[in-house]
């Protein structure tokens, strides 16, 4: 247990990667890198987690309590939220590599020719 | 290079970063303990400095804030992007959903569908609203209470009609309300500078902890962020809609 969090988060790197690499579907390409990206969240707030803690919100309990570390907590929410629009850019990416190619396969796209 | 012959190289080199990238993880504090000093100091000091209960808040907004506008403004390029390159490319035309195919209906959405669905938008609105305004007090803030609102836009969609949404929703409002959202975080950057402080400072009365106005700038922070993130997904959502729904090629079956 003392290292599962990061074995997990590098199991998601390496598996989100796999599915880049030998992607045939671009779709299917652009969830894998979300399933790559997941991994980072894993990490952030692996790293910051403290046996014990709670959230780091002082609206219910005093100043003092034991807290996780709320700079992680942070980092992840702007992971997933630049995660969010980037997948959004790349699906729009894919809608046009559809229009103009006619197919998803990546290995089926041909370099424009003019 | 072959998809065999890229799969092997692929689990070659994924064998040696796995090893590297599991050698390096065993160096960090175990799981569960925790050695670094920032959070602890953070979670110590955050609330009297800046009177925000939710420290998370804090960080993102405050002790962090030129950091997240740059990622309000990655969003912002990222939703730009989408937009430019979805919007009707020179050959493409636009045609009215309800003129393809009139013989052929589409099924109709079910009055179940429809009747829950546009019950459910007022509240999702107003949760949105909730979790916005209170971000710096409880969980939430302007980016998660900005993906709540967009999604009573997808509501709408769900039980009504592409035709409604868009009038509900016209872009002019989307673009509106996305470039003054991230306009503001600016706007909120430069009341610092004006006052004679950085950048970014809290210059704003802070409150007491745990009153709806209270932290100073980062409930304003808060706000147009909300603003920028709702119209920006509902923008993404309507782009990607009318790609299937409005766009046509030339050629392509109508």
């Amino acid at each position: 247990m003392r290292f599962l969090p990061y074995a997990v988060a590098a199991w998601l790197l390496l598996v989100g990667l796999y599915g880049i690499v030998t992607s045939r579907n671009l779709v299917h390409m652009i969830t894998c890198l979300s399933v790559a990206q997941s991994s980072t969240y894993i990490l952030l707030l692996s790293v910051g987690f403290e046996r014990g803690g709670t959230a780091p919100i002082f609206l219910d309990v005093p100043v003092g309590t034991k807290a996780v570390d709320p700079v992680v907590g942070a980092l992840t929410l702007t992971d997933i939220v630049v995660g969010a629009t980037v997948s959004a850019l790349l699906l729009a990416l894919a809608v046009q590599a559809h229009k103009h190619h006619g197919t998803l396969d990546p290995e089926r796209l041909k370099p424009e020719r003019d | 290079m072959t998809p065999r012959l890229r799969r092997r190289v692929f689990l070659a080199a994924a064998a040696v970063a796995g090893a590297l990238l599991l050698w390096g993880l065993t160096g960090l504090p175990d799981y569960g303990v925790y050695n670094g000093p920032y959070g602890d100091v953070l979670n110590r000091v955050a609330v009297a400095e800046r009177k925000a209960t939710n420290v998370v808040a804090s960080v993102t907004f405050d002790y962090r804030g030129v950091d997240t506008m740059g990622e309000e403004y990655i969003l912002f390029a990222a939703v730009l992007g989408v937009a430019i390159l979805l919007r009707a490319q020179r050959d493409e035309t636009e045609q009215p959903p309800d003129e393809d195919a009139a013989d052929r209906r589409a099924p109709g959405t079910s009055n179940a569908v429809r009747v829950i669905g546009l019950a459910l938008v007022g509240p999702v609105v107003l949760f949105g609203i909730y979790v916005v305004s209170h971000g710096h007090l409880s969980p939430g803030g302007g980016f998660q209470g900005g993906v709540v609102l967009a999604t009573a836009a997808l509501l709408v969609f769900l039980s009504g009609e592409y035709v409604t949404l868009r009038r509900l929703s016209p872009e002019v409002v989307l673009d509106t309300a996305e470039s003054v959202g991230a306009a503001g975080y600016v706007a909120v950057g430069l009341l610092g500078v004006a006052a004679g402080a950085t950048f970014l400072a809290n210059v704003l009365p802070l409150g007491h902890p745990g009153a709806l106005l209270s932290a100073g700038t980062i409930p304003v922070i808060n706000l147009a962020v909300g603003l920028e993130v709702a119209g920006g997904f509902v923008l993404l959502l309507s782009e990607f809609l009318e790609q299937t729904l409005v766009i046509r090629r030339p050629g392509e079956v109508t």
